[in-house]
């Protein structure tokens, strides 16, 4: 669209490929996967709740879908997606007040997210089962 | 006597330029313990039988959470669809395409989850 006109030839400000990968940047494209990622999530909410409120014949279906050993990695990985955007959107609402955008400071936010979402994510699943198993 | 550079500042052509800003934040806020709340639902439900599922979220409160969460996270998500597809998608056709997809997305998907809750609350 439009390549003919002077406008397109004009100079890009430097994209994605131009930099040597860094953590802070990667946190940043992780934010957007993770946040694209829970849209995916957000159907598989909605087909959930459609076949509770269906009755129990949709419901036993789409129950062995996350029964399932691919069901039970997709719940996994929604709830890892979850806690990676709630940890980095918290990172987000802390830079609006003006703080922690030092360098040292978003260095510990990048790691605090990762290390953060993953050990969160697995420390809900054991209390999930053992709940599960205790009851 | 507001001079016109005062009254203009801030407003900029639309006259509510951190609108969207605004509402990503409130959305993002009402979103932490709605969705720590939703992982306890998930991950304590994992295999649990219909009547025990159904019981627990035609609970009152239970209902209503669930509906602010859809609610809060539908806008939520389609903002940040929305920004991610400003930013990527760069066919001016496609863009729009992609905006209007984006938000019937969110609508239709925040829509199911209310309606079935209201279904799953009220019984039938």
């Amino acid at each position: 669209m439009g390549d003919s006109t002077p406008e397109a030839r004009r100079p890009l400000s430097p994209h994605l490929q131009i930099y040597q990968p860094m953590l802070t940047m990667m946190m940043s494209i992780a934010h957007r996967i993770s946040g694209v990622s829970l849209a995916i999530g957000f159907v598989l909410l909605a087909w959930w709740l459609i076949a509770v409120s269906s009755g129990p014949e949709v419901f036993a279906t789409v129950n062995s879908f996350f029964a399932s050993v691919i069901g039970r990695f997709a719940l996994l990985m929604f709830t890892w997606a979850l806690i990676h955007h709630m940890l980095g959107g918290i990172r987000h609402l802390i830079w609006d007040t003006g703080r922690g955008l030092d360098k040292t400071s978003i260095e510990i936010f990048a790691w605090g997210t990762i290390i953060g979402s993953t050990a969160l994510t697995l420390l809900v699943w054991i209390i999930g089962y053992w709940l599960r198993s205790a009851a | 006597m507001a001079t016109p550079l005062a009254k203009a500042r801030g407003l900029g052509a639309a006259h509510r330029g951190t609108e969207t800003f605004w509402r990503q934040r409130m959305t993002a806020v009402a979103n932490i313990p709605l969705v720590i709340f939703l992982i306890l639902s998930i991950v304590t439900h994992i295999g649990a039988d219909y009547g025990t599922v159904r019981a627990y979220l035609a609970r009152p409160f239970v209902a209503l959470a669930m509906l602010a969460l859809v609610i809060s996270a539908s806008i939520h998500m389609r903002i940040g669809l929305k920004e991610v597809i400003e930013d990527w998608v760069h066919g001016k056709g496609a863009k729009v395409v992609a905006l209007l997809l984006a938000t019937f997305f969110a609508i239709g998907v925040g829509l199911a989850c209310v309606f079935a809750l209201v279904k799953i609350s009220l019984g039938s």
